[in-house]
């Protein structure tokens, strides 16, 4: 499985990298970790002219922590977000999800940044991207501009990213309660991707929900966010019957639910659910 | 176009078309025939080695992003004729079969133990998620990593 021949740029800064997309326009693939391309390059699903690999443009790999925002360089690799200590204290949901993404060598390559973009529908990040209503930053040549996560999943594999834009940062607004947030999966047993995913959230007041945001992925066509859930425990006494009676709304967003050799769609929005009430019940427990 | 690149220390400097991928250099440029491939899709882990002291499938890895990067392989371990410790522990612990996966498992164990010198089984099975082995039934990997793991604390 050999790619076919492409021509390969590797840009040190993001301004000489916008410039060559500008030049090459359609013809033009940005590459980061190259985990999602390159197999399917190797396919030959796609075949582009031009290949940009971002990977050594050094400011796209910063993790930044301060005041109230955190900032993640698109080219931040999931290894890279698992073990950052900043993370791990200000927001924890950040470095659980990145540790159970793939397996090591896959953590070691893969980005962030690329991992959204490419928007898979079994990815982990977007799920945890959306429960923390992140903000992704695109820039092209001419301009920036900053897209909500609830409006950057588009569809199957399609995200808002634009083909002459590059994803420079996500910013995330520190959560009120860090520790109070859970991402729970059920991987596909040989690659690890999410037959569900569901990142919670939480902020509890003496065992008051005050504030929840629950992300979904693996089960419909693009990630979501479960707004019904949330509506239905906010303000609530996070009991078991009041978490049940919210996480059986956990598929209430989704129109289509996948259907391929790991589940039927039944048995995903069974999971979905499920998950959904476990990990409301983690997040709850760590408040 | 033209990188170069250290292997095992020894440094390349080679033309290459942009898409070959990094196993392909490995085995075919350089002739270190010790990276395996097993399903050239990126599950495997067969073909695992160390790019710059990271575990990555060269599979899934263009030479060309290699340029600038040490590369370590499965013959880089041994040391003046001194099996590594983690090759050691897979002979003393029968942790091969037929030995397809060893060289990847071999990369992938040292990986895991870099970043937890004292892992608990549970952390061994998922720190080798990325490496599939068709004859040991992974017990005696496991038990390879844990003599592995003892051997090197000692050498501390
Ligand atoms: C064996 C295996 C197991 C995996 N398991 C999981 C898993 O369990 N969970 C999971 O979520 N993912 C999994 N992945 C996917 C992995 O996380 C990928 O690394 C990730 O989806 C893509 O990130 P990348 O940096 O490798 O992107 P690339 O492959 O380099 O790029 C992906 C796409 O995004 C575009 N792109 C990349 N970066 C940018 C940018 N900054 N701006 C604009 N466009 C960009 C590229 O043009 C391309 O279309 C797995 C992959 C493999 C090979
Ligand atoms: S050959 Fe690279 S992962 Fe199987
Ligand atoms: S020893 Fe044969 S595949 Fe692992």
């Amino acid at each position: 499985m050999i790619p076919a021949n492409f021509e390969y740029f590797a840009p040190k800064t993001i301004e000489e990298a916008l410039q060559l997309l500008e030049q090459h326009g359609e013809d033009a693939k940005i590459l980061s970790g190259g985990h999602s391309l390159i197999p399917v390059l190797k396919l030959r699903l796609a075949s582009p002219g031009v290949v940009i690999d971002i990977g050594r443009i050094a400011e796209l790999k910063a993790i930044k922590v301060d005041g109230s925002t955190i900032s993640i360089g698109a080219n931040a690799t999931h290894a890279e977000i698992a073990a950052n200590a900043d993370l791990k204290t200000h927001c924890p949901l950040l470095a659980e999800t990145a540790a159970q993404i793939g397996d090591q060598q896959v953590r070691n390559r893969g980005t962030i940044g690329g991992s959204l973009t490419h928007a898979d529908p079994a990815a982990d990040w977007p799920a945890a991207i959306l429960a923390l209503d992140a903000e992704i930053v695109a820039r092209s040549s001419q301009g920036t501009r900053t897209i909500k996560a609830a409006d950057f999943f588009l569809d199957l594999m399609t995200s808002a990213v634009e083909s002459d834009e590059i994803v420079t940062e996500i910013r995330i607004a520190k959560p009120e309660q860090p520790a109070a947030a859970v991402y729970l999966k059920v991987p596909q047993s040989a690659s690890g991707f999410a037959v569900i995913g569901v990142a919670a959230q939480l902020k509890v007041t003496n065992g008051k929900c005050e504030a929840a945001s629950i992300g979904v992925t693996g089960l419909a066509p693009k990630a979501f966010r479960a707004s019904s859930v949330e509506a239905a425990l906010v303000g609530k006494t996070l009991d078991e019957a009041a978490i049940n009676a919210a996480s059986a709304k956990a598929d209430a967003e989704a129109d289509d639910a996948m259907e391929d050799i790991h589940a039927s769609g039944d048995y995903r929005r069974h999971l979905a659910r499920v998950f959904a009430k476990r990990a409301v019940l983690a997040a709850a427990a760590k408040a | 176009m033209k990188i170069s690149l250290s292997i095992n220390g020894t440094s390349y400097d080679t033309d290459v078309e942009p898409r070959l991928l990094l196993v392909h250099l490995l085995r075919d440029v350089a002739g270190l025939t010790g990276t395996h491939i097993g399903c050239e899709t990126s599950i495997c882990g067969a073909c695992t080695v160390m790019i710059n002291g990271k575990t990555a499938k060269s599979c899934c890895v263009l030479a060309v992003q290699a340029d600038g990067a040490e590369v370590t392989t499965i013959e880089g371990m041994a040391q003046d004729g001194q099996l590594h410790p983690v090759q050691e522990a897979f002979w003393e612990k029968h942790g091969l079969q037929c030995g397809y996966c060893t060289p990847g498992m071999i990369m992938a164990v040292c990986g895991l133990l870099k970043d937890n010198p004292n892992p608990t089984d549970d952390q061994i099975r998922h720190g080798i998620e990325g490496n599939l082995c068709r004859c040991t039934g992974y017990q005696n990997i496991v038990e390879a990593v844990k003599y592995s793991a003892e051997k090197l604390n000692a050498q501390k």
